[in-house]
Protein backbone atom coordinates (compact mmCIF):
# COMPACT_ATOMS: atom_id res chain seq x y z
CA UNK A 1 0.00 0.00 0.00
CA UNK A 2 1.57 3.30 -1.23
CA UNK A 3 -1.09 5.06 0.24
CA UNK A 4 -2.79 5.91 4.41
CA UNK A 5 -0.82 6.84 7.40
CA UNK A 6 2.82 5.08 8.10
CA UNK A 7 2.17 2.65 10.48
CA UNK A 8 5.49 1.44 10.96
CA UNK A 9 7.16 3.89 13.91
CA UNK A 10 4.17 2.95 16.19
CA UNK A 11 5.36 0.84 19.37
CA UNK A 12 3.35 -1.87 20.27
CA UNK A 13 1.89 -1.49 23.56
CA UNK A 14 4.15 -3.23 26.28
CA UNK A 15 3.45 -6.73 27.81
CA UNK A 16 3.13 -5.86 31.93
CA UNK A 17 3.60 -9.36 32.22
CA UNK A 18 6.51 -9.67 30.96
CA UNK A 19 8.82 -11.61 33.25
CA UNK A 20 11.54 -8.96 33.47
CA UNK A 21 9.44 -5.71 34.58
CA UNK A 22 8.28 -5.81 37.76
CA UNK A 23 4.92 -4.57 38.60
CA UNK A 24 3.80 -1.59 41.01
CA UNK A 25 3.31 -4.28 43.74
CA UNK A 26 6.87 -5.83 43.09
CA UNK A 27 8.48 -2.39 42.68
CA UNK A 28 7.25 -1.48 46.25
CA UNK A 29 8.82 -4.51 47.79
CA UNK A 30 11.71 -4.13 46.12
CA UNK A 31 11.70 -0.21 47.06
CA UNK A 32 10.83 -1.24 50.92
CA UNK A 33 13.35 -3.60 51.07
CA UNK A 34 15.98 -0.79 50.82
CA UNK A 35 14.10 1.92 52.36
CA UNK A 36 12.02 0.55 54.98
CA UNK A 37 11.55 4.11 56.61
CA UNK A 38 9.64 5.15 52.61
CA UNK A 39 6.86 2.77 52.91
CA UNK A 40 3.95 2.34 55.50
CA UNK A 41 0.99 0.99 54.60
CA UNK A 42 0.55 -0.97 50.91
CA UNK A 43 -3.16 -1.57 49.91
CA UNK A 44 -3.76 -3.78 47.03
CA UNK A 45 -7.45 -3.58 46.34
CA UNK A 46 -8.96 -4.12 42.11
CA UNK A 47 -5.85 -4.71 41.24
CA UNK A 48 -4.84 -0.83 42.41
CA UNK A 49 -1.59 -0.76 44.48
CA UNK A 50 -1.71 2.04 46.86
CA UNK A 51 0.86 3.32 49.60
CA UNK A 52 0.56 5.49 52.77
CA UNK A 53 4.33 7.49 52.85
CA UNK A 54 5.45 8.99 55.46
CA UNK A 55 5.20 12.86 54.78
CA UNK A 56 8.99 13.42 54.89
CA UNK A 57 10.01 10.79 52.12
CA UNK A 58 7.42 11.61 49.81
CA UNK A 59 9.57 13.63 47.62
CA UNK A 60 12.81 11.13 47.93
CA UNK A 61 10.28 8.22 47.57
CA UNK A 62 8.43 9.89 44.08
CA UNK A 63 12.12 10.61 42.50
CA UNK A 64 12.76 6.81 43.17
CA UNK A 65 9.60 5.94 41.43
CA UNK A 66 10.92 8.33 38.83
CA UNK A 67 14.19 7.25 37.74
CA UNK A 68 14.51 4.27 39.32
CA UNK A 69 14.92 1.47 36.61
CA UNK A 70 12.35 -1.00 37.58
CA UNK A 71 9.27 1.55 37.75
CA UNK A 72 9.70 4.75 35.55
CA UNK A 73 6.41 6.59 36.68
CA UNK A 74 7.33 8.95 34.55
CA UNK A 75 3.76 11.10 34.54
CA UNK A 76 2.05 12.74 37.61
CA UNK A 77 -1.81 11.54 36.23
CA UNK A 78 -3.04 13.82 39.34
CA UNK A 79 -2.15 15.07 42.63
CA UNK A 80 -4.89 16.10 44.72
CA UNK A 81 -6.08 17.04 48.17
CA UNK A 82 -9.01 15.53 50.16
CA UNK A 83 -10.26 16.42 53.15
CA UNK A 84 -11.61 13.34 55.46
CA UNK A 85 -13.91 15.63 57.67
CA UNK A 86 -13.35 17.89 60.14
CA UNK A 87 -13.11 15.30 63.48
CA UNK A 88 -11.38 12.99 61.85
CA UNK A 89 -7.12 12.78 62.77
CA UNK A 90 -5.85 13.02 60.59
CA UNK A 91 -7.56 15.36 59.23
CA UNK A 92 -6.42 15.74 55.39
CA UNK A 93 -4.54 13.05 52.82
CA UNK A 94 -2.87 13.97 50.01
CA UNK A 95 -3.28 11.72 46.69
CA UNK A 96 -0.18 10.85 43.92
CA UNK A 97 -1.88 9.56 41.58
CA UNK A 98 1.39 7.88 39.44
CA UNK A 99 1.65 6.11 35.74
CA UNK A 100 4.41 5.06 33.68
CA UNK A 101 4.07 5.93 29.91
CA UNK A 102 6.46 3.12 29.37
CA UNK A 103 5.29 0.49 31.50
CA UNK A 104 1.62 1.48 31.69
CA UNK A 105 1.01 0.32 34.67
CA UNK A 106 -0.47 2.63 37.79
CA UNK A 107 0.55 3.16 41.44
CA UNK A 108 -1.40 5.83 43.71
CA UNK A 109 0.73 7.46 47.04
CA UNK A 110 -0.92 8.51 49.77
CA UNK A 111 0.74 11.09 52.40
CA UNK A 112 -1.48 11.82 55.94
CA UNK A 113 -1.52 15.15 57.17
CA UNK A 114 -3.07 16.67 60.53
CA UNK A 115 -4.62 19.82 60.52
CA UNK A 116 -2.39 21.88 62.51
CA UNK A 117 0.41 21.28 60.88
CA UNK A 118 -0.63 20.99 57.51
CA UNK A 119 2.42 20.78 55.32
CA UNK A 120 4.03 18.23 52.87
CA UNK A 121 7.03 18.59 51.01
CA UNK A 122 6.86 19.65 47.37
CA UNK A 123 6.99 16.96 44.39
CA UNK A 124 7.83 19.77 41.78
CA UNK A 125 11.32 19.15 41.68
CA UNK A 126 10.65 15.36 40.76
CA UNK A 127 7.47 16.16 38.16
CA UNK A 128 6.64 20.08 36.67
CA UNK A 129 3.28 18.99 36.05
CA UNK A 130 2.93 18.98 39.97
CA UNK A 131 3.41 22.58 40.17
CA UNK A 132 -0.38 23.39 39.47
CA UNK A 133 -1.65 20.53 41.06
CA UNK A 134 0.28 21.77 44.32
CA UNK A 135 -1.58 25.01 43.91
CA UNK A 136 -4.91 23.84 43.66
CA UNK A 137 -4.92 21.54 46.95
CA UNK A 138 -3.26 24.58 48.45
CA UNK A 139 -6.03 26.80 47.41
CA UNK A 140 -9.01 24.67 48.01
CA UNK A 141 -7.75 23.11 51.20
CA UNK A 142 -5.00 24.80 52.24
CA UNK A 143 -2.30 22.74 52.74
CA UNK A 144 1.12 24.52 52.49
CA UNK A 145 3.29 22.41 50.29
CA UNK A 146 7.20 23.45 51.59
CA UNK A 147 9.53 24.25 48.90
CA UNK A 148 6.85 24.78 46.34
CA UNK A 149 8.46 27.60 43.86
CA UNK A 150 5.47 29.82 43.48
CA UNK A 151 2.37 28.52 45.32
CA UNK A 152 -0.19 31.00 44.90
CA UNK A 153 -4.12 30.22 44.65
CA UNK A 154 -4.94 29.27 41.39
CA UNK A 155 -8.63 29.01 40.86
CA UNK A 156 -10.37 31.54 43.91
CA UNK A 157 -9.78 35.01 43.60
CA UNK A 158 -6.57 36.20 45.36
CA UNK A 159 -8.44 38.26 48.07
CA UNK A 160 -10.19 35.24 49.03
CA UNK A 161 -10.87 34.28 52.69
CA UNK A 162 -10.64 31.03 53.55
CA UNK A 163 -10.51 27.40 51.71
CA UNK A 164 -13.12 26.55 49.75
CA UNK A 165 -13.55 22.48 49.78
CA UNK A 166 -12.87 22.07 53.36
CA UNK A 167 -15.90 20.35 54.94
CA UNK A 168 -16.34 23.40 57.95
CA UNK A 169 -16.41 25.97 54.50
CA UNK A 170 -19.88 26.87 54.45
CA UNK A 171 -21.60 26.15 50.92
CA UNK A 172 -22.52 29.21 49.83
CA UNK A 173 -19.82 31.46 51.35
CA UNK A 174 -19.73 33.72 54.30
CA UNK A 175 -21.07 36.46 52.86
CA UNK A 176 -23.02 37.28 50.04
CA UNK A 177 -20.83 38.95 46.98
CA UNK A 178 -21.46 42.67 45.95
CA UNK A 179 -19.93 45.53 44.65
CA UNK A 180 -22.24 48.09 46.38
CA UNK B 1 -38.85 56.45 -7.24
CA UNK B 2 -37.81 55.64 -4.14
CA UNK B 3 -39.05 55.66 -0.53
CA UNK B 4 -37.37 58.68 -0.09
CA UNK B 5 -39.22 60.55 -2.35
CA UNK B 6 -42.41 59.06 -1.42
CA UNK B 7 -42.16 60.48 2.46
CA UNK B 8 -40.79 63.97 1.10
CA UNK B 9 -43.67 64.15 -0.76
CA UNK B 10 -46.46 63.00 2.07
CA UNK B 11 -44.49 65.09 4.64
CA UNK B 12 -43.76 69.04 5.05
CA UNK B 13 -40.24 70.21 4.81
CA UNK B 14 -39.92 70.75 8.21
CA UNK B 15 -40.80 68.71 11.58
CA UNK B 16 -40.56 69.28 15.11
CA UNK B 17 -40.17 67.12 17.54
CA UNK B 18 -38.13 66.74 21.07
CA UNK B 19 -34.33 66.57 20.56
CA UNK B 20 -35.58 63.22 22.76
CA UNK B 21 -37.38 61.76 20.57
CA UNK B 22 -34.68 62.08 18.22
CA UNK B 23 -31.86 60.81 19.75
CA UNK B 24 -33.73 57.98 21.40
CA UNK B 25 -34.69 57.13 18.30
CA UNK B 26 -31.22 56.99 16.59
CA UNK B 27 -29.93 55.35 19.95
CA UNK B 28 -32.86 52.13 20.24
CA UNK B 29 -32.29 51.82 16.24
CA UNK B 30 -28.42 50.78 17.02
CA UNK B 31 -27.89 48.94 19.80
CA UNK B 32 -24.53 47.48 19.50
CA UNK B 33 -23.44 45.06 21.78
CA UNK B 34 -20.34 43.97 23.49
CA UNK B 35 -18.74 40.56 22.25
CA UNK B 36 -18.84 39.05 25.76
CA UNK B 37 -20.57 35.15 26.94
CA UNK B 38 -19.75 33.68 29.84
CA UNK B 39 -21.44 30.30 29.46
CA UNK B 40 -24.16 28.43 27.90
CA UNK B 41 -26.28 31.14 27.46
CA UNK B 42 -23.75 32.74 24.87
CA UNK B 43 -24.45 30.34 22.58
CA UNK B 44 -28.04 31.10 22.19
CA UNK B 45 -26.59 34.63 21.69
CA UNK B 46 -24.82 33.61 19.00
CA UNK B 47 -27.26 31.95 17.50
CA UNK B 48 -29.80 34.93 17.81
CA UNK B 49 -27.72 36.53 15.14
CA UNK B 50 -27.25 33.79 12.82
CA UNK B 51 -30.12 33.62 9.31
CA UNK B 52 -32.24 31.91 11.37
CA UNK B 53 -33.21 34.49 14.07
CA UNK B 54 -31.66 37.36 12.33
CA UNK B 55 -31.20 40.17 15.46
CA UNK B 56 -30.16 42.64 12.94
CA UNK B 57 -32.87 43.24 12.52
CA UNK B 58 -33.67 45.05 15.39
CA UNK B 59 -30.62 46.92 14.18
CA UNK B 60 -28.77 45.10 17.04
CA UNK B 61 -26.24 42.55 15.53
CA UNK B 62 -23.01 44.13 15.46
CA UNK B 63 -21.29 42.72 18.37
CA UNK B 64 -18.41 44.63 19.08
CA UNK B 65 -14.87 43.40 20.26
CA UNK B 66 -14.16 46.22 21.90
CA UNK B 67 -16.50 47.22 24.61
CA UNK B 68 -15.38 51.75 23.88
CA UNK B 69 -17.96 50.78 20.59
CA UNK B 70 -20.62 49.13 22.24
CA UNK B 71 -23.66 50.13 23.82
CA UNK B 72 -25.32 47.09 25.11
CA UNK B 73 -24.06 44.32 27.64
CA UNK B 74 -25.49 41.17 27.17
CA UNK B 75 -24.34 39.21 30.36
CA UNK B 76 -24.83 35.64 28.97
CA UNK B 77 -24.27 33.09 31.66
CA UNK B 78 -23.37 32.61 35.28
CA UNK B 79 -21.22 35.32 36.30
CA UNK B 80 -18.43 33.78 38.93
CA UNK B 81 -16.84 35.86 41.89
CA UNK B 82 -13.66 35.83 40.25
CA UNK B 83 -14.94 37.33 36.76
CA UNK B 84 -17.12 39.74 38.73
CA UNK B 85 -14.66 42.50 38.79
CA UNK B 86 -13.83 42.13 35.44
CA UNK B 87 -17.16 42.55 34.17
CA UNK B 88 -17.36 45.52 36.09
CA UNK B 89 -14.42 46.58 34.35
CA UNK B 90 -15.50 45.93 30.89
CA UNK B 91 -19.13 47.53 31.87
CA UNK B 92 -17.28 50.62 32.76
CA UNK B 93 -14.56 50.80 30.25
CA UNK B 94 -18.01 51.25 28.04
CA UNK B 95 -18.98 54.62 27.33
CA UNK B 96 -22.34 56.30 28.03
CA UNK B 97 -25.06 55.49 27.02
CA UNK B 98 -25.08 51.85 28.18
CA UNK B 99 -27.36 49.41 29.17
CA UNK B 100 -27.12 45.99 30.15
CA UNK B 101 -29.20 43.23 29.65
CA UNK B 102 -28.98 40.19 32.31
CA UNK B 103 -29.67 36.91 29.87
CA UNK B 104 -30.73 33.57 31.75
CA UNK B 105 -31.84 32.48 34.99
CA UNK B 106 -28.00 32.45 36.44
CA UNK B 107 -26.73 35.58 35.11
CA UNK B 108 -30.31 37.34 36.96
CA UNK B 109 -29.81 35.37 40.47
CA UNK B 110 -27.52 33.15 40.15
CA UNK B 111 -29.85 29.64 38.86
CA UNK B 112 -28.97 26.52 40.27
CA UNK B 113 -25.54 27.50 41.48
CA UNK B 114 -26.35 28.80 44.67
CA UNK B 115 -22.95 28.65 46.20
CA UNK B 116 -19.62 30.68 47.29
CA UNK B 117 -18.10 30.45 43.68
CA UNK B 118 -21.06 32.51 41.54
CA UNK B 119 -22.57 35.70 42.01
CA UNK B 120 -26.17 35.44 43.36
CA UNK B 121 -27.46 37.78 39.87
CA UNK B 122 -25.51 40.26 37.98
CA UNK B 123 -27.26 42.95 39.58
CA UNK B 124 -25.17 42.76 42.78
CA UNK B 125 -22.39 44.20 40.25
CA UNK B 126 -24.04 46.36 37.46
CA UNK B 127 -27.09 48.20 36.87
CA UNK B 128 -29.49 45.70 34.89
CA UNK B 129 -32.13 47.29 32.89
CA UNK B 130 -33.93 44.32 31.00
CA UNK B 131 -34.00 40.49 32.38
CA UNK B 132 -34.84 37.40 30.63
CA UNK B 133 -35.37 33.94 32.44
CA UNK B 134 -34.54 30.70 30.41
CA UNK B 135 -32.18 27.87 31.15
CA UNK B 136 -31.69 29.09 28.75
CA UNK B 137 -33.18 31.28 26.79
CA UNK B 138 -34.62 31.21 23.80
CA UNK B 139 -33.00 33.62 20.95
CA UNK B 140 -36.48 34.74 20.66
CA UNK B 141 -36.34 35.73 24.29
CA UNK B 142 -33.11 37.48 23.59
CA UNK B 143 -34.68 39.15 20.41
CA UNK B 144 -37.76 40.25 22.80
CA UNK B 145 -35.61 41.59 25.25
CA UNK B 146 -33.73 44.12 22.98
CA UNK B 147 -37.15 45.13 21.86
CA UNK B 148 -38.11 45.34 25.43
CA UNK B 149 -34.94 47.78 25.87
CA UNK B 150 -35.64 49.86 23.00
CA UNK B 151 -38.95 50.78 24.31
CA UNK B 152 -37.11 51.62 27.41
CA UNK B 153 -34.88 54.24 25.32
CA UNK B 154 -37.18 55.10 23.70
CA UNK B 155 -38.23 56.91 27.09
CA UNK B 156 -34.94 58.32 28.38
CA UNK B 157 -34.18 61.77 28.47
CA UNK B 158 -30.61 62.55 27.32
CA UNK B 159 -29.82 64.79 29.56
CA UNK B 160 -29.81 61.43 32.39
CA UNK B 161 -27.23 60.28 30.94
CA UNK B 162 -23.60 61.25 30.99
CA UNK B 163 -20.18 60.49 30.17
CA UNK B 164 -18.14 59.90 33.77
CA UNK B 165 -14.32 59.33 34.14
CA UNK B 166 -13.67 55.56 34.97
CA UNK B 167 -11.96 56.15 38.27
CA UNK B 168 -15.03 58.45 38.98
CA UNK B 169 -17.52 55.38 37.89
CA UNK B 170 -15.90 53.01 40.47
CA UNK B 171 -16.41 55.48 43.58
CA UNK B 172 -20.45 55.97 42.62
CA UNK B 173 -23.17 55.02 45.16
CA UNK B 174 -22.87 51.71 43.23
CA UNK B 175 -24.56 49.54 40.69
CA UNK B 176 -28.54 50.82 40.41
CA UNK B 177 -27.96 54.67 40.29
CA UNK B 178 -25.83 56.29 37.25
CA UNK B 179 -22.65 58.19 38.84
CA UNK B 180 -22.81 61.93 37.63
CA UNK B 181 -19.95 64.23 37.10
CA UNK B 182 -19.85 66.12 40.65
CA UNK B 183 -19.58 63.84 43.37
CA UNK B 184 -21.14 66.37 45.93
CA UNK B 185 -24.52 65.59 44.07
CA UNK B 186 -24.20 62.11 43.94
CA UNK B 187 -27.04 61.63 46.40
CA UNK B 188 -29.26 64.04 45.69
CA UNK B 189 -28.66 62.85 41.91
CA UNK B 190 -29.87 58.95 42.57
CA UNK B 191 -32.70 59.73 44.77
CA UNK B 192 -34.33 62.73 42.55
CA UNK B 193 -34.27 61.40 38.65
CA UNK B 194 -32.69 58.14 38.44
CA UNK B 195 -32.67 56.96 34.72
CA UNK B 196 -33.01 53.40 36.07
CA UNK B 197 -36.43 53.88 37.86
CA UNK B 198 -38.26 54.11 34.09
CA UNK B 199 -40.99 51.23 34.53
CA UNK B 200 -40.34 49.53 31.53
CA UNK B 201 -43.26 48.22 29.55
CA UNK B 202 -42.86 45.03 31.59
CA UNK B 203 -42.62 46.48 35.02
CA UNK B 204 -46.13 48.37 34.17
CA UNK B 205 -47.23 45.19 33.73
CA UNK B 206 -46.61 43.79 36.45
CA UNK B 207 -47.36 46.00 38.48
CA UNK B 208 -51.22 47.39 37.19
Amino acid sequence: MSTGANNENIVPEPVTTSAQEPTPSQVVTALQREHNEWIGEVVTAHGEVTVTVPREHIADLCHALKSGAGAQFNFLADLCGVDRGVEEEPRFEVNYHLFSTTRHHRLRLKVLVNENDAHVPTVTGVWRTANWHERETFDLLGIIFDGHPDLRRILLPDDWQGHALRKDFPLRGYEPYSLK
Amino acid sequence: MGLENIIAEALPEVLTTRLDSLINWARKSSLWPATFGLACCAIEMMNATSSRNDLARFGSEVFRASPRQADVMIVSGRVSRKMAPVLRRIYDQMPEPKWVISMGACATSGGVFDNYAIVQGVDKIVPVDVYIPGCPPRPEMLIHAVMMLQDKVMKESSRDRRDVPEAEARTAIGPGTLPVTDGSTVRQQSTESRPYSIASRHERRRSS
